[in-house]
């Protein structure tokens, strides 16, 4: 068991370490090789880690392999806990990034990059197995950082573009502002639980635990468990892209889409859920916490939804489709059905992927036009395309029976009976998040594959279905795309899947009164009739067919008509402008101001005539003292011989 | 009391003594100029005194030589600490030697006596014997020093270091008389006796100014540091990187054995004046460092602000506290070793290597060796995962414990300052524009000793635990 | 304790004293006429012809040395004689590795040369 779960880390780890440094010496087939057969392996070990634990009802394992220092009490080691979360998560880390590993070898064909970039998704691979398998707060935070670096070098992989610097370089930026916020929740972990153990620390929960209470201010007194919460969340925010640090995700794309784009969109984001999934215990504890999550995530699904109606670049659809999906997975957080959000995850990894791909197979066969204004009516040369995004898409909006339907209907009903205060605000935010889902959805399927063909000649004569390292890991997406919720829903709602790797409070658990309709999932599908969200989206739709396909014109008139919203929507709610141009700008400035009152009037003219001139002043008259001559050594010698004495005869006088 | 005389815990030392008559003897009767067969004999009773160390770990607290000698976890663990760093010091020293008539028998035989004593200092138990290692330790050293004579820096440097050293000899002495007056012994189980039934006096309470000021001395620390960046900076640079380490060890074996194993019942009187020599230590050695365009010059004072963090660690005064301090000097020995490394590493022509300057163009040229650097200014600067930083973590985490708050925020802030002038050497290496490639050694021995020296901090750095897993079995064995 | 001490605390001022008020007798009292012959440092009657610190050979100072480790060799020799009888094969033993050690020495100094003057 140790062994293949050593295996399963190490050995992405080792193609990416050797791909890496053999670098273009490796020849191209090589490169892919290596890798495949790495995370290959790695893959097939997961599924069967992850039928002993879910099918087999295997225990949990929790040990730990090396303790890399013990400082006082505190031992920071590498250890795995492997329980039916993180074996759900592994499979699906693994699987996913096996499809881009395959997918890969067509779309980078010509990139003088290729053996680089097999090195990347490697490594990937190997940081996000860190952060899922870890059984502690420091590899959680490795992993976590890992993450992170793998994905700056892969959003700049095309490091000579611009806009690709310009992307990682906001991507890491944003991502620093949320670590800081991880950082000092794990320092809050350590201060308060004198451990940085997942067991111990909820075994401490359990058995109750010292809290400290912090004012906030007049009457308002936290406790160190939602400052915890809060700063464990502010860094799950920037690495699942909750507003107001979901900036970076759209640039994101600037990377080799779609592939890059699908490693952030169907795995890296889904950490910040899967940690808070992993902490249930400790997020159990403060319903301030959660409150909050439920508002950023109610917030994230509508209004990064209300984006992906205006946008015409087809990444950038389905890049704000995934902010809102991972809006409806925090909310679900939030209202304490951590299963549900893991849930949503593992079906949304499956038919995101599948609309990331199908978007890829698109780019490929328009020669890397993105544009959907200058696409149409691709179904006549696409057949296999245009039947996965058909889908895809229908799995997303949460057609009865697909999919997405029971996971997002699911997280619609534990909000629905949620207790907490911004439980109304989440629910209508995902009730309406509904309409636009599928509203955008359709307005891209509909422009892409239906209406007349606006492109250009010679990109017409071109067109044809991709070829099968691109469709083959489309098909193979859109199975799990139709069934997997179907067959995972009852035990997942009902609690039995994740047995103990998720706990929720009595009076937290929203899922309860669901359970009964989930033992079921096909009446289930059939009376979604006489609910709202299928009406919604069903509207959604037809608005999209309306706008779209029927009445083409009425799309110019309705912009005029909403004029300073679109542009508002365009400008991605000023979220750039606001950081670029007054936090950064402002930044800047008030750096200029300070520089010129501070520094200039009183650091320049004080302390560097102060501080800094104060140092060198001190050293260079130190140095002084340093004359060579031995009777001046002996000198400053028995000066410290006197100082001492002098301090004793005052402590003698002095008692 | 055990067995007046029981040979069999001072083993080592016979072995030591024996050898270095052999030794001695072989090398008078030898033509090599290279002196091969005086450096592998040396080597190898390093390395039989090693293996001989390594067996004794574990051992049984054992007093001989009606009390006057301690065998115990403590001086195992120091010992192997010194024949490790001293083994290491002379792989250096080969090369550099070899170039500047300096490669003699005496060498390598001042090496060892001066081995000897330190073996002496960390495992006597009473003050008397703890004064003749320390001199066996200090005329050694003043002879490595004054080896060179055709040098005037370093035959300046013997004469101030002689004088000064003799001065607080002296002063040390004089403490330990006082002590005898007042208690009666010199064995430092009587000693402690007395201050446990009486307590100390004010008579004892002076003759602690005067050890204190005599162990600050051996250390460098200020205000009693004027005489460690000249002779630092005047002796060759082998013997700079031998003398600045390996004494050390010994010497904190001497502080434990004189402060805490005699004094331990009135720590209250000698740990405030450790605390103001340490913090001393800790502002000067870091503020003199930041001007320093010296390369050997800087290290010289970056020592004085490294063996302030250790005194700190002393002062503290718990059982977990002098295994950080001891887990800190040891790791400041390798550190040390190879930051003098660099300059011996870099002048092995006839020229000797000074100024930070000289390293321009390493990061272009030499980019292994520039790495090696990097490593080890990192690494003195205490940055994680390297060596360097598990110790001052753990000194700063017991300051805090121990309601040491001010000392541990000023020791952070200098170590802050400390940054600026490791790092600096690392820009030289790397930004600054260089016109040629700098000149480095062609010793292949030489290149060895530097990487291993350096991956050795780097190793350490990833599995801290293991040296202070010592540090701390020496501490609970005494319990 | 201390208090045995006090017999020469009280020599010690009275020595103090003593010298001091002859010093001072002597400044008050005496004429001072001085020239040039009466500041020369006194030369046995000579003219000062030299500085009085001159140069002198090194290999004294070895000669002594030497001198003063085999002096001591057998200041340790004559109590260890005295009672020779009554000590142990324990006493020769260890009286034969102080002896071997300082033959070891003796070797050492012969063959660096240090015995010949030129």
């Amino acid at each position: 068991m140790q062994n293949q779960l050593l295996a399963i880390v190490l050995l992405p780890l080792l193609a990416a370490l050797f791909t890496g440094f053999a670098g273009s010496s490796l020849p191209r087939q090589w490169a892919h090789r290596v890798t495949i057969l790495a995370v290959g392996i790695s893959c097939l070990l997961s599924i069967n880690i992850a039928v002993e634990q879910i099918l087999d009802q295997a225990q949990p394992l929790n040990y730990n392999l090396y303790t890399w220092a013990q400082l006082g009490g505190l031992s920071l080691n590498v250890g795995f806990l492997i329980d039916d979360l993180t074996a759900s998560m592994m499979a699906v880390v693994t699987f996913v990034s096996l499809m881009v590993h395959v997918y890969t070898i067509g779309y980078m064909k010509d990139d003088p990059g290729y053996q680089r970039f097999f090195a990347y998704i490697s490594l990937f691979t190997f940081a996000m197995l860190t952060l899922v398998m870890s059984n502690n707060f420091l590899q959680l935070f490795f992993g976590w950082e890992a993450v992170g670096l793998v994905s700056y070098l892969l959003i700049g992989f095309w490091y000579k573009k611009p806009t690709a610097i310009f992307a990682n370089l906001k991507a890491f930026l944003v991502n620093r502002v949320g670590d800081f916020g991880f950082l000092l929740g794990i320092a809050g972990v350590y201060f308060v639980f004198d451990t940085l153990d997942y067991a111990e620390v909820f075994s401490q929960i359990e058995q109750g635990y010292k809290d400290l209470e912090i004012p906030v201010s007049d009457g308002l007194i936290w406790s160190a468990t939602t400052f915890i919460c809060i700063g464990l969340f502010i860094g799950a925010m920037g690495k699942s892209a909750q507003v107001p640090l979901h900036v970076w995700l759209p640039d994101s794309m600037e990377g080799p889409t779609p592939i890059s784009a699908l490693i952030h969109a169907a795995t890296m984001v889904t950490a910040g859920v899967f940690m808070v999934a992993r902490m249930s215990p400790l997020f159990e504890q403060s319903e301030v916490a959660l409150n909050f999550i439920l508002i950023i995530g109610g917030t994230t699904a509508l209004f990064m939804g209300f984006l992906g109606v205006i946008q015409n670049d087809i990444k950038r659809v389905i890049a704000y489709s995934t902010l809102s999906q991972l809006g409806y997975m925090v909310v679900a957080l939030g209202a304490s059905a951590y299963s549900i959000a893991i849930f949503h995850l593992l079906t949304h990894a499956f038919f995101k992927a599948l609309l990331f791909l199908g978007a890829g197979s698109v780019i490929i066969a328009m020669h890397h036009e993105q544009d959907m204004r200058k696409m149409g009516n691709l179904k006549k040369y696409m057949p296999i395309t245009y039947a996965t995004m058909l889908i895809g898409s229908l799995a997303l909006i949460g057609t009865p029976l697909f999919s997405g339907f029971y996971s997002k209907d699911a997280i619609i009903e534990a909000v629905h009976f949620s207790s907490l205060a911004a439980s109304g605000y989440a629910y209508a935010c995902v009730l309406i998040g509904v309409f636009f889902t599928a509203l955008y959805s359709f307005r891209l399927f509909f422009m892409v594959f239906h209406t007349k063909e606006r492109m250009d000649e010679h990109t017409k004569s071109h067109l044809k279905e991709s070829p099968a390292v691109v469709w083959v890991p489309l098909v193979a997406l859109a199975i799990p795309s139709i069934i997997a919720g179907y067959f995972l829903a009852p035990s997942i709602v009902s609690g039995e899947y994740f047995d103990d790797a998720i706990k929720v409070a009595s009076n937290h658990d929203t899922i309860a009164p669901i359970v009964e309709h989930y033992q079921h999932p096909f009446s289930l599908a059939l009376s979604s009739i006489s609910h709202l969200p299928l009406w919604l989206a069903i509207a959604g739709v037809a608005t999209a067919f309306l706008f779209v396909v029927v009445k083409p014109e009425l799309n110019e008139r309705l912009r005029k008509a909403l004029g300073p919203i679109v542009h508002v929507l365009e400008n991605n709610y000023y979220f750039d402008k606001l950081y670029i141009n007054y936090f950064s700008a402002g930044g800047i400035g008030l750096g200029k101001r300070f520089w010129q009152w501070i520094d200039v009037a009183i650091i320049d003219g004080v302390m560097v005539n102060g501080t800094a001139k104060l140092v060198t002043g001190i050293s260079v008259k130190t140095r002084k003292i340093q004359t060579g001559y031995l009777y001046h050594y002996v000198f400053v010698m028995v000066f410290g011989l006197l100082l001492l004495l002098g301090w004793l005869y005052w402590r003698v006088l002095n008692g | 009391m055990a067995d007046s005389v029981n040979y069999s815990i001072i083993s080592s030392e016979i072995f030591l003594l024996i050898a270095l008559c052999v030794i001695m003897l072989v090398d008078l009767f030898q033509r090599d100029k290279e002196r091969k067969l005086t450096f592998m004999l040396t080597q190898g009773s390093l390395l039989t005194l090693f293996i001989m160390g390594v067996q004794d770990l574990g051992v049984q607290e054992t007093i001989g030589f009606s009390g006057h000698w301690i065998q115990d976890q403590f001086a195992v663990v120091l010992k192997l600490a010194i024949y490790l760093t001293a083994f290491i010091s002379l792989l250096y020293a080969r090369p550099f030697i070899r170039e500047r008539n300096l490669m003699r028998g005496e060498y390598y035989l001042l090496t060892l006596f001066s081995i000897l004593g330190m073996m002496i200092m960390v495992s006597a138990n009473s003050l008397l014997v703890v004064y003749l290692g320390l001199e066996l330790l200090s005329l050694s050293l003043y002879a490595l020093v004054a080896l060179q004579r055709d040098s005037n820096d370093a035959s300046e440097a013997a004469v101030k270091y002689f004088v000064m050293g003799g001065l607080a000899s002296g002063f040390l002495l004089y403490g330990i008389s006082l002590v005898y007056g007042m208690t009666g012994s010199i064995l430092i189980d009587e000693v402690a006796n007395y201050i446990a039934v009486s307590g100390a006096n004010l008579m004892i309470q002076f003759g602690l100014v005067f050890i204190v000021v005599g162990i600050s001395f051996k250390f460098g620390a200020a205000p009693f540091h004027m005489w460690l960046p000249d002779i630092y900076h005047g002796s060759p640079s082998s013997i700079t990187a031998y003398i600045s380490s390996v004494p050390k060890i010994a010497a904190f074996g001497m502080a434990f054995r004189v402060l805490e194993s005699s004094f331990g019942g009135a720590d209250i009187h000698w740990t405030p004046m450790i605390m103001i020599v340490a913090m001393l230590s800790v502002i000067v050695g870091n503020i003199v460092a930041l001007i320093q365009t010296n390369l050997k010059r800087m290290l010289s004072y970056s020592a004085i602000a490294h063996i302030g963090y250790f005194l700190l660690g002393l002062s503290i005064g718990t059982d977990e506290a002098y295994a950080a301090s001891m887990f800190y000097i040891i790791v400041y020995a390798l550190m040390t070793l190879a930051g003098f490394g660099i300059i011996i590493f870099m002048s092995s022509d006839k020229n000797d290597y000074q100024q930070i300057s000289d390293l321009r163009g390493m990061g272009r040229y030499h980019p292994w060796y520039a790495l090696m650097f990097t490593i080890i200014m990192i690494s003195m600067a205490g940055i994680p995962p390297l060596i360097g930083f598990w110790p001052k973590l753990e000194i700063f985490r017991l300051l805090v414990i121990n309601d040491h708050v001010l000392a541990a925020v000023v020791a952070i802030a200098f170590s802050v300052v400390g940054l600026v002038y490791y790092l600096k050497v690392v820009k030289e290496m790397y930004f600054t524009e260089a016109t040629d490639s700098p000149n480095v050694s062609n010793s292949r021995s030489l290149k060895i000793a530097i990487s291993v020296n350096c991956l050795l901090l780097v190793i350490f750095g990833l599995m801290p635990d293991r040296i202070y897993y010592y540090c701390l079995s020496a501490f609970t064995s005494l319990n | 304790m201390l208090e045995n001490y006090l017999p020469i605390l009280v020599f010690i001022a009275i020595g103090l004293g003593f010298g001091a008020f002859l010093e001072l007798a002597g400044y008050l009292a005496a004429p001072r006429k001085e020239n040039f012959d009466k500041t020369l440092p006194f030369e046995c009657g000579f003219d000062a012809f030299e500085d009085a610190r001159n140069k002198f050979d090194v290999r004294f100072y070895l000669v002594a040395i030497l001198f003063i480790i085999f002096d001591l060799e057998v200041a340790f020799l004559f109590p260890w004689a005295v009672v020779f009888q009554e000590l142990s094969w324990f006493a020769i033993g260890a009286m034969g590795v102080f002896l071997g050690l300082l033959v070891v020495g003796f070797i050492y100094e012969w063959k660096k040369g240090a015995l010949e003057w030129e």
